[in-house]
């Protein structure tokens, strides 16, 4: 049809708008539309601290994605070899920094289980005590970020009160709210304060509390919900494959929890707690296991707390530590995931070679498969869901 | 101190005792009494034949030693057929000595002095299931069903240390080989990719080898060092008087 066929006047408003409509749709037949390259990071809040991920789009979705880390690479691998044993522990405390004290129990457990020695049970009901307030620590705040990532600003301020009741107690036992270096070869550093076991109670009441409060604000919001369920989807055995832990792995439907499935000298055998799992495997699932698992870690808390037995917190050891030679490994139930130590010790002060198995590294390591194919804002549901510590990348 | 506010549990240290008791004497126990992984040795000295060097039972955990022509076989079988599903790290070992990294020796300026304790240090002394040269590669995998864990061992060559990559049957090896390559230079054979995953792509030199300088040490000295040579550590008398205080 030609314009010039119009019998009456020419619209030439109108047929300057079809001209142009034309030429758009020609363009847009012509145009070779290119992958753009987006960098996510190093500063983006989901990453937790700075991980960089490269992802090529194709509109807005992901075709490749790499992330790159190193921006935090400290070296502790290294510089195990030049520490001695007691001072190891002030380094490997600020690996996930978010789950302190929790770095500290497997180093020291490996390095227990090299020179033979025990710490007494109460001492050993403590450091089981603290392993799940670090815990509840450490997850709290993933449980109120995660909400930051998709737009809900509210929990994250929940978040950050309550696990400052975890944090305060910490504090009072320990002398340190983030990095405490209270766990000693053979025992413990100090015995708890008086009236500490109280305000425990106390605290993980709170804890329960703000789980009930969490699970009512967020958790069955309809636009949380539309976010995440069926995003990220890692079904089970490509998350072996890619060995990832905790929670992570146990969101996809593998029943599987190192401190009941492992011998532990820790005092976990001692107390009635479920573990966790969601068939799903997505971004909901990995949330609602990490929202159980703080409420069990409260129980454990409170049960421990209940039955805590008196007695020496530090058994007899060498003034100047030596290992044996000899190698060992020894891993945990970690907030993150499992996390481990390979200790070679050749009899000396310090470790002669020490492997840092950490969870978020092999976590991490999956976002190449897991991203692709995936729009651009559910990859920060992703990212957030995956919930990694930097420091626990890097090492 | 003990506690005053643990007034509720009189049972709990004693059953604690007990199984600390318990645990010395599984670690002492004979090789044979581990069904679990005496399956596991079985199944492995059976497929690889020759390649199957030395495997090690220690405080309740395995270690295996294998050729290197036979790592991939290794880790194939572990996954396939011993039921091992979950891969928990791969990394690497560098036997050589360095007394001046523990400690021992304070770092000498001249450099061709402070290359001599390396070199003389060549009596290594290598771990569990043994070795036979400078580097070894080992991998740990997991078996999120029985509960077992295997250390994979693996001697590599010194001047070219070589070994088949295991990416295709694990893919979380992927990260960790190449972390490996950067920190031990091992080359990975097969490897989609060995990039460095940590530093920088222009770094040189692999920093986890015992003979890559660490200059903070070196230039300023263990600060235990000081405190070891007042304290008599090294005596034994000394030491026991400390431990019996």
């Amino acid at each position: 049809m030609s314009l010039t066929a119009h019998p009456a006047p020419v619209d030439w408003q109108k047929a300057s708008y079809v001209a142009a409509q034309a030429a758009d749709s020609r363009i847009n037949v012509e145009l070779e539309t290119e992958g753009m390259v987006l960098n996510i990071g190093p500063q983006h809040p989901a990453t937790h601290g700075t991980l960089r991920i490269v992802v090529r789009l194709d509109g807005e979705e992901v075709v490749w994605a790499e992330p790159v880390c190193g921006y935090m690479h400290r070296g502790y691998e290294k510089l195990t070899e030049v520490r001695t044993y007691p001072q190891v522990t002030t380094l490997i405390n600020r690996i996930d920094w978010l789950g302190h004290f929790a770095n500290e129990v497997p180093f020291i457990l490996g390095a227990e289980q090299l020179m033979e020695v025990e710490a007494p049970p109460r001492a050993q009901w403590i450091r089981t005590i603290f392993f799940e307030m670090a815990r509840i620590a450490n997850i709290t705040l993933f449980l109120g970020d995660m909400g930051v990532q998709l737009g809900a600003l509210t929990p994250v301020f929940y978040a950050f009160r309550d696990r400052e009741y975890v944090l305060n107690l910490m504090e009072a036992a320990t002398g340190g709210r983030f990095h405490p270096n209270y766990d000693r070869i053979g025992g413990l550093k100090e015995d708890l304060p008086r009236g500490w076991v109280d305000e425990c109670h106390g605290a993980m009441r709170k804890v329960r509390d703000f789980c009930d409060q969490l699970e009512d604000l967020l958790m069955g919001n309809e636009i949380f919900q539309t976010r995440t369920r069926g995003i990220g989807v890692i079904p089970a055995s490509v998350g072996l494959d890619y060995g990832l832990s905790g929670a992570n792995i146990r969101a996809s439907g593998v029943d599987w929890d190192l401190r009941r499935d492992e011998e532990s000298p820790l005092a976990w055998k001692e107390v009635d707690f479920k573990v966790w799992t969601h068939p799903d495997g997505d971004s909901f699932a990995r949330y609602w296991v990490r929202l159980q698992e703080v409420r069990e870690a409260a129980s454990i808390v409170q049960q421990l707390l209940d039955g805590l037995p008196s007695g020496p917190i530090m058994s007899k050891v060498p003034k100047i530590i030596k290992v044996p030679a000899g190698e060992v490994w020894h891993h945990t139930e970690n907030p993150l995931g499992e996390m481990g130590y390979y200790i070679v010790s050749q009899g000396g002060l310090g470790p002669f070679r020490c492997k840092i198995r950490s969870a978020s590294f092999n976590n991490v390591s999956i976002l190449p498969w897991l991203l692709k194919g995936v729009y651009v804002p559910d990859v920060i549901t992703i990212l957030a869901s995956l919930y990694f510590i930097l420091g626990d990348i890097d090492r | 101190m003990s506690s005053p506010e643990t007034p509720s549990s009189q049972e709990a240290p004693e059953e604690a005792a007990a199984s600390e008791e318990s645990a010395p004497e599984e670690a002492a126990a004979p090789e044979q009494a581990d069904p679990a992984r005496q399956a596991l040795i079985d199944g492995l000295r059976s497929k690889l034949g020759d390649g199957f060097i030395a495997s090690e039972i220690v405080g309740g955990d395995l270690w295996v030693r294998v050729d290197v022509s036979a790592w991939r076989t290794a880790v194939e079988t572990a996954k396939t057929e011993l039921g091992m599903d979950y891969f928990c790290f791969l990394s690497g070992i560098d036997w050589l000595p360095n007394p001046s990294l523990s400690g021992r020796e304070v770092w000498d300026p001249n450099p061709n002095e402070a290359s001599e304790p390396v070199a003389e240090g060549g009596q290594m002394q290598t771990g569990i299931a043994g070795g036979d040269t400078r580097f070894q590669v080992f991998a740990r995998l997991y078996s999120t069903r029985a509960h077992v864990g295997i250390t994979l061992k693996a001697d590599l060559d010194d001047e070219n240390p070589t070994v088949p990559s295991i990416t295709s049957v694990y893919r979380g090896a992927d990260w960790h080989e190449r972390e490996a390559w950067e920190m031990y230079g091992f080359n990975f054979e097969g490897h989609p990719g060995l990039r460095h995953i940590y530093l920088p792509g222009e770094f040189e030199g692999h920093p986890l080898r015992k003979d890559f300088p660490m200059l903070a040490r070196e230039v300023k000295p263990w600060p235990g060092l000081v405190d070891k040579e007042q304290i008599p550590g090294e005596d034994e008398p000394a030491e026991e008087e400390a431990a019996s205080s």
